[in-house]
């Protein structure tokens, strides 16, 4: 009987995998007349623009910065005249000053962009501050911070998240597929400034292909383990992987390198394999179109700031169908509500939707079936966390730990009554920090 | 273009939902429901047709009156009407039926606040309710096939008050006398089956239910086999104890409920007065389930708890 319950089990939701465009190679799209470059696109302050109004900037060039040292600087990705700098909404809906550019579609490279000298760890964390990178799979934390973490010394293994367990985005499986030498090099890089061991690669088993490169390539190396995860969504989440592919359970309270674990995503490796080669700074952005109102759904390479309706455009969207966009995967994307929003650094994906997609089932009761509890990855209780904040207990909020839901959305998803659970998890975790400040 | 939708992640949502589990609940029901026919004729189907329809008239008109939405669509009334003619004997007079499905629908369900709320079994309640209240009409058992012989309808005991001389393959069929629904313990696993396989419930409380009665009453020198396959047991632990809203949500929760059920069950039908223990051994393990939930809450991936309180 002991098999029921007593060992940890992975738990999630078997969503649909729609990986369409997984044999799209990516194709590199230029042709935007106007380039907007908003001055915050990651967690942290906000940048400062660097230039004025008539200045001609190139490919590659800093145009904006912050003193902070929890921000990364900001490049301009096409070459050209700067027509406007303008408060415009971005997709999270806040006011950001942005930089609007009027591309010349030239992409002449600026002389900023050098091979940057790496001797030490030193100029390895200002190298990565440099480039501009911050973390690709979707949060957007700058990955100089993350690297220069000084409880960093204790990490031993580095977590390549490959897992993509969003539904439709192969952004990443290309990624892996198309870039492996700038990964592998990435990698290499990571490890030496870092001291790091040992390399474990998540990928899910739905990707047969790319765990059958990812092996050929390593297999000499026995400090390279290629692990591949059940397809199970959130594989990708970052507590998840980490006990998927060392076995290792980061405590509440703790970071992954607390417990000698950094994890990565693989195209952020990727990017910084090719910027150490190059010097090129994070101008451009690979990602998935696709969706049921997408006529032809493909993988594209975008200059960071392209407006999305012109991607929108090329893909053949329907666009007298088109009821919702979403930047990032159906299960934790953000809805956008003016699509002539540009890309930014951490977007992975852009999925238009009909209104077939969007229709929303009528709430029920709850019936108690633990569902919710079957999937949720943390092991919380949704349906006992909705209950607490709808009477607005916080110490049973506190609890049922709210705290650690990482609003995967599994919950929302599997429910039968079509309850609002993780929506509702996330207005909890508001209400709390609120009434803790 | 228009005016976009703009709304919090998930984008999407699986296809289940309530009236579709329902649907498959009634469906795995359906193979019982075939075998009560041919065991104990049309009679069979008419007390399910009836108690099943009173339960949806019963459901609307709580909902009316107590100003509520109209949950009758979710089939979950439906369930329960069958399930509640499946534990009355097929000689129940149908005001009694009727009778039965008012208690189960308008004061187990609805006074508790309808579909999920409520703190025991409807089905299993209705069928208390009129076993101490009309015990003789609740105690008439016939022998199966006994409408194709109008001359003989001799009522017979349920073989569980005496178990000398039954076979344990027409337990296994359902060829002995009984509730309508719950004596054939293979179209009833048919449809357990069904179940799990579309993932409407866990195998936990049924295997767990049915392997306590089997190992204890193998302890206490009865036939095992007879003991699991006669009576409500199969009915109660596929159909009825698996309810959602009246049992743990958690598997170790569900785990403890269903060895609870064994336990009260084997000691009823050994010790007690009364033949059967299904019904009153789900009753009362669904009332300590909230206590089983409480002891049995989940713990967080990874959580540490604050030392030295809050």
């Amino acid at each position: 009987m002991g098999i029921y319950f007593f060992k940890k089990i992975q738990k999630g939701a078997h969503v649909p995998h729609m990986k369409n465009t997984e044999d799209m190679s990516f194709v590199r799209l230029d042709k935007f007349s106007e380039i907007k470059i908003p001055m915050r696109q990651h967690m942290g302050s906000v940048c400062k623009p660097l230039v004025k109004i008539g200045d001609y900037v190139k490919l590659g060039q800093k145009i904006g910065d912050s003193e902070s040292n929890f921000s990364a600087p900001i490049h301009a990705s096409c070459s050209g005249t700067v027509k406007k700098i303008d408060n415009i909404k971005t997709v999270s809906g806040e006011m950001i000053q942005t930089v609007i550019i009027e591309n010349d579609e030239k992409y002449e490279i600026s002389e900023e962009v050098k091979i940057p000298q790496i001797n030490n760890k030193e100029d390895f964390i200002k190298a990565i501050r440099e480039s501009g990178i911050v973390g690709l799979g979707g949060a957007g934390f700058p990955t100089h911070v993350k690297l220069d973490y000084k409880g960093n010394s204790k990490i031993e293994k580095l977590v390549v998240n490959c897992a993509e367990c969003e539904p439709y985005i192969t952004s990443d499986y290309r990624e892996c597929i198309e870039d492996t030498d700038n990964i592998l090099y990435g990698i290499e890089c990571v490890k030496k400034y870092l001291g790091i061991s040992k390399v474990y690669f998540g990928i899910e088993s739905n990707k047969p292909k790319a765990i059958k490169l990812l092996k050929t390539l390593t297999k000499d190396d026995d400090n390279f383990n290629v692990i591949t995860l059940k397809s199970l969504y959130p594989q990708g989440a970052e507590k998840t992987i980490i006990y998927a592919t060392t076995g290792i359970v980061v405590e509440s309270g703790k970071l992954p390198a607390d417990c000698g674990v950094l994890v990565m995503n693989v195209s952020t490796l990727g990017f910084i394999g090719n910027y150490i080669k190059t010097g090129m700074p994070l101008v451009e952005r690979k990602i998935t179109v696709d969706g049921d109102a997408i006529n032809k759904p493909n993988n594209l390479i975008v200059p960071i700031g392209a407006p999305i309706n012109e991607i929108l455009d090329y893909c053949e969207c329907k666009n007298d169908l088109v009821k919702k966009v979403l930047m990032g995967g159906p299960m934790m994307g953000i809805s956008v509500a003016d699509i002539t929003t540009p890309v930014i650094k951490n977007n992975n994906a852009i999925l238009a939707f009909t209104e077939k997609m969007c229709k929303k089932e009528e709430v029920s009761s709850c019936i108690k079936c633990g569902k919710c509890i079957s999937v949720c990855p943390m092991n919380l209780m949704p349906a006992g966390l909705e209950k607490a904040y709808d009477k607005k207990d916080f110490e049973k909020l506190n609890d049922l730990a709210i705290n650690l839901c990482i609003n995967c959305g599994c919950c929302s998803y599997i429910c039968p009554a079509n309850r609002p659970l993780a929506q509702k998890n996330q207005l909890a975790k508001t209400l709390l920090r609120n009434k803790n400040k | 273009m228009s005016n976009f939708i703009v709304s919090p992640s998930p984008h999407i949502s699986s296809p289940i939902n309530t009236r579709k589990i329902m649907l498959d609940v009634l469906i795995a029901l359906v193979p019982a429901l075939i075998a009560s026919i041919i065991f104990f004729g049309v009679r069979a189907f008419i007390v399910t047709i009836v108690c099943a329809l009173s339960c949806v008239i019963f459901e609307y008109l709580a909902r009316r009156l107590m100003k509520r939405n109209n949950t009758i669509s979710d089939l979950s009334a439906v369930v329960t009407g069958v399930l509640l003619a499946f534990n009355l004997p097929v000689t129940i007079p149908l005001w009694i039926a009727v009778l039965g499905s008012f208690f189960a629908i308008v004061v187990v369900k609805q006074l508790f606040g309808g579909i999920g709320q409520n703190f025991a079994n409807p089905a299993i309640t209705g069928r208390i309710f009129l076993f101490v209240s009309f015990a003789v009409h609740m105690t008439t058992w016939v022998k199966p096939f006994y409408y194709t012989n109008k001359v003989d309808m001799v009522s017979s005991a349920t073989p569980l008050v005496n178990m000398d001389g039954v076979s344990t393959l027409d337990l296994f069929l359902g060829n002995v006398g009984g509730c309508l629904g719950e004596t054939s313990a293979l179209a009833l696993i048919i449809g357990g089956i069904y179940l799990v396989i579309k993932k409407v419930i866990s195998p936990i409380i049924p295997l767990t239910y049915i392997s306590t009665v089997f190992i204890l009453t193998l302890v206490l020198g009865e036939n095992p086999l007879n003991q699991i396959f006669a009576g409500g047991l199969m009915l109660g632990a596929i159909f009825m104890a698996t309810d959602y809203s009246t049992s743990p949500s958690t598997n170790k929760g569900k785990f403890i409920f269903a060895i609870g059920c064994g336990l009260i069950t084997v000691a009823i039908r050994l010790f007690g007065n009364y033949p059967e223990g299904v019904s009153f051994a789900i009753l009362f393990m669904n009332v300590v389930c909230p206590l089983i939930d409480r002891a049995t809450a989940t713990k967080p991936f990874g959580l540490v708890k604050n030392k030295g309180g809050k």
